[in-house]
């Protein structure tokens, strides 16, 4: 495929490997807050391609892992509903609420459908008029403006059988929580594509410059990656911090206009708590009050919250980027992807799951730098 | 979950901006995206698809930047020290 294989090229990837090594000449710790990198980081065996003391530590970047447990609670009491078909992506459907998860909820006889576009969801409303059409809309700003899209024409073509039950997050309010935590150790960041994509990186210029932190736009192909920390390691080696773009092809400085444009329109900035980091101020998206009609939480009234239950996982630090997977006891004995202890394992993108498929249950201990 | 695909268009349909759609053809498997968000995307172009919507239109010269910093890194490998 035009555009994906030639990024996939080995020897191509030992060249700046090699660069890397030649740059590097004191410890360093990056940071990657996007799912997709974390898994092609692993899956190619990245890390293991580059010097030691180079470190690169996975944050939080699956929408699906950090979606809180109550926002799940919400949308299992939703689907519960007799007169509802719930409309999700699939990755949605094992992540544990409180109680359980919406697959246990189908189960249960709740009208649970995967869609793999939120235009899907819009035409189950169309098809179904007689039952309440939900969409359970996560993601970061990569989805943002595809979910708005939904709602955008819900509005126009007047469908009042349709709804969202929105938890989207914000991802660089969730880098300065990162930085401000007295435990920090990331000397840089590598910045999810995809998102710049749509909102462009111009909101990372004032993170880098407050905290000195380099901060690389990257792309999620093996030579992607391994450019971007190359960008970054420079940058660290020479005492520079500042915002540089990678992914040239795909992310321009200003982003997405236009899908910045139905994101302002159907959304407001709301706070909103993150899986394993807590509440995180204006790091949310709700449907702006002018969409009031077609929110599913003041249409079904939910008002259930509980706190999440307490077990062994520590998906929390490994979204903080302070431990990994491998470090868990739990790790591949008492929580499997067939058996998850917590989200990290759930989702595919979750770093405990790519590890988990991508070096096996039996990774020593400590060997994942 | 923000995974998105380099797709070539094949053709375009539809006038009205919002429901705008192409013939995408990823390695040999055809899908219709929504070209909402790419007004300027053509039939030719490649276009990075996330949950059925182009989001963005690759820009072929800066494509090649990855090459160029290899090669010049090459260079640098060959340089007499």
């Amino acid at each position: 495929m035009k555009f994906r294989d030639e990024y996939r090229d080995s020897s191509a990837a030992r060249r700046f490997a090699d660069a890397i090594a030649r740059t590097v000449t004191r410890p360093w710790t990056l940071m990657e807050v996007c799912g997709g990198q974390t898994h092609a980081i692993v899956r190619y065996g990245i890390d293991e391609l580059l010097p030691s003391g180079l470190t690169l530590v996975h944050g939080p970047g699956c929408p699906v892992c950090v979606t809180p447990a109550e926002y799940v609670d919400k949308a299992i009491e939703i689907a519960l509903r007799p007169d509802v078909i719930l409309c999700s992506f699939g990755d949605m459907l094992r992540v544990p609420g409180s109680q359980g998860d919406l697959l246990a909820a189908k189960s249960q006889g709740a009208q649970v459908r995967i869609v793999y576009s939120p235009l899907d969801a819009l035409d189950v409303a169309r098809r179904h008029p007689d039952r309440e059409v939900v969409f359970f809309a996560v993601g970061f700003e990569t989805t943002a403006p595809a979910n708005a899209m939904a709602c955008y024409r819900a509005r126009q073509e007047a469908l009042r059988n349709f709804s969202m039950l929105a938890c989207h997050v914000l991802v660089p309010p969730a880098m300065r929580t990162l930085l401000d935590a007295p435990s920090r150790r990331i000397d840089g960041f590598l910045a999810a594509g995809h998102v710049c994509t749509i909102m462009g990186y111009r909101e990372y210029e004032p993170i880098s410059a407050e905290y000195r932190v380099p901060i690389v736009v990257t792309g999620f192909e093996p030579l992607d990656i391994l450019e971007g920390v190359l960008l970054c390691v420079k940058q660290l080696e020479a005492g520079r911090a500042g915002v540089e773009n990678q992914y040239s092809r795909a992310v321009r400085p200003e982003g997405n206009r236009h899908a910045q444009n139905l994101i302002a329109e159907v959304f407001r900035i709301v706070p909103r708590r993150w899986r394993g980091i807590g509440d995180i101020a204006g790091s949310g998206l709700a449907l702006a009050e002018s969409y009031n009609d077609y929110d599913a939480e003041r249409r079904f009234g939910c008002v259930r919250t509980q706190s999440e239950r307490i077990s062994e996982c520590i998906s929390g630090l490994v979204l903080r980027g302070e431990r990994k997977p491998p470090d868990c006891p739990a790790f591949g004995t008492r929580c499997t992807p067939e058996h998850p202890l917590g989200v990290t394992m759930v989702s595919t993108e979750g770093a405990c799951a790519a590890y988990h498929r991508f070096r096996g249950a039996t990774v020593c201990k400590g060997a994942a730098r | 979950m923000c995974l998105a695909v380099p797709g070539k268009i094949l053709s375009v349909a539809g006038d009205d901006p919002l429901s705008r759609v192409g013939r995408v053809d990823f390695g040999g498997v055809l899908r219709q995206i929504n070209l909402a968000f790419t007004p300027e995307a053509d039939v030719g172009d490649y276009v990075l698809v996330h949950v059925g919507f182009a989001i963005s239109v690759i820009d072929a010269g800066q494509a090649a930047r990855v090459f160029e910093q290899l090669r010049e890194l090459g260079d640098l490998d060959e340089a007499p020290r």
